[in-house]
């Protein structure tokens, strides 16, 4: 049912698909982390203008699919005049999607840590940067890990959708090498396989440390 | 820069002959609405007869259980598409795949539907699950002292239970079905994004496509929320925890 002759032809182009979706999750990740920990901040922020900002772009990403803002993004980078390449310019539209998804599981991080932490730590005279810093964030971080995580699983999955516009990620090469050799039954087989190889094992790990955290807490 | 917006471009005729492009938002919408729904009502049905199987006491049904829901949520669910598009077919009798690929009505239709149906089941499965062992234990044990047979207590004592407190958590997978059926455009489904799609690249006005499909998908996500809110309030459980708050 699966070539593997086929297979290991392709291998190279199959390989770049799998660095370039992972790379992809990785700079997603890591953007997104960043960007939804500010924007979980303003959200949770007594300054109304600020949190109503962060309410509205974590509501407006959270109610449209992310293939359509892979659309978005597709069509108006080129309409601004910013041809970058839609290989490039993925990493934007999924660093800033994934934000929204992010910055809601921070702020429930966040609100899961009881407010004496934060009275106390103001009542010792830290700053506002300082309590988010040494106590506020530390804290929650350790308790929203395993859903962080479990996010990017999703992401990485999630990932696979920029085969619609043609990028060659690990599911578009596995198209190309498909088309090419008249091989869509082995080829899309083998692509449905290799993620449940990655994730499944990944998904397995991930729970073991939402039971070992759990406990701690 | 200046940019052009010219709105009056939806009761212009479209190309593809579908009549005016206003029309062709609304088809694609309607194909969203209808591949959402179709396979929410797979995904209820098969999630619960999963969830339930992955808390009875008898092992390899339980395995079975946890099995579909790890395949499901392991792989993409484009790859998903793909595989009961392209491959399916090809896996089934010869006469049963020739008719697929020729005769079934709708076929980006219904192969959409039954792929998001399957896929939104395994996270259905895992809301139900955890709906039934939420309960307390002494509902079952109860049940099964009083004389009760095992499918009576499930029928008659924790799933009338379990489906209420499973609402809530159930919302967002809700909200969901009708983003991910935006994916099903890759084998060629002519939902809301395609149909968007195609009208950036006939009418070339960029930004009212988008921001038409955008608003629909927002109204979409408002009034599913607002419909599972109403629900929620009806069939709060008083006392349970994920019931009422």
């Amino acid at each position: 049912m699966i070539d593997w002759q086929l297979i290991a032809d392709n291998r190279e182009m199959l390989l770049d698909g799998m660095l370039y979706s992972l790379t992809l999750t990785g700079t997603a990740m890591a953007g997104g982390i960043v960007i939804g920990c500010l924007l979980a901040l303003a959200r949770l922020s007594s300054f109304k203008p600020l949190s109503l900002f962060a309410a509205g772009y974590v509501n407006l990403f959270r109610s449209v699919p992310l293939v359509l803002v892979i659309f978005w993004f597709y069509f108006l980078l080129p309409y601004f005049g910013l041809s970058i390449g839609p290989d490039k310019s993925v990493f934007i539209t999924f660093t800033l999607f994934e934000a929204a998804y992010y910055s809601e599981i921070i702020r429930a991080g966040i609100q899961s840590i009881s407010r004496g932490q934060v009275s106390a730590a103001y009542a010792l005279g830290l700053t506002y940067p300082q309590t988010m810093r040494y106590i506020l964030l530390p804290q929650a971080f350790r308790n929203m890990l395993p859903v962080l995580l479990t996010q990017t699983v999703v992401l990485f999955q999630d990932s696979s959708l920029v085969t619609i516009i043609g990028i060659k990620d690990f599911m578009g090469s596995t198209v190309v090498v498909a088309s090419n050799n008249g091989a869509m039954t082995e080829m899309y087989t083998f692509a449905a396989l290799a993620y449940f190889c990655v994730c499944f094992p990944v998904s397995m790990l991930l729970k073991r440390l939402h039971k070992r955290i759990a406990v701690i807490r | 820069m200046t940019i052009n917006l010219d709105w009056g471009i939806f009761l212009q005729e479209s190309p593809t002959g579908d009549g005016p492009y206003w029309t062709m938002l609304a088809t694609g919408l309607q194909w969203t609405l209808a591949t959402a729904l179709t396979g929410w009502a797979i995904a209820l049905l098969v999630g619960s007869i999963v969830g339930v199987l992955r808390t009875v006491p008898y092992r390899p049904l339980a395995l079975l259980g946890d099995a579909y829901v790890e395949v499901f949520r392991n792989i993409p669910l484009l790859v998903q598409l793909f595989f009961w598009f392209f491959v399916w077919p090809e896996l089934l009798p010869a006469e049963i795949g020739r008719w697929m690929k020729q005769d079934m009505p709708y076929p980006e239709f219904i192969t959409a539907a039954l792929g998001l149906g399957w896929f939104t089941a395994a996270r259905v499965a895992e809301q139900v699950k955890s709906g039934i062992l939420s309960l307390p234990r002494g509902q079952k044990n109860a049940a099964l002292a009083l004389g009760f047979s095992l499918p009576q207590t499930y029928r008659l004592v924790i799933l009338p239970q379990a489906f209420r407190v499973v609402i809530p958590p159930l919302t967002s997978e809700f909200m969901n079905i009708f983003k991910n059926s935006a994916a099903a455009l890759a084998i060629g489904l002519t939902e809301l994004t395609f149909q968007m799609k195609q009208m950036v690249e006939y009418s070339n006005e960029v930004i009212v496509s988008i921001a038409a499909a955008t608003v629909l998908y927002m109204m979409l996500a408002f009034a599913v929320n607002r419909g599972m809110a109403w629900l929620e309030k009806k069939a709060r459980v008083p006392g349970m925890i994920g019931g009422g708050r």
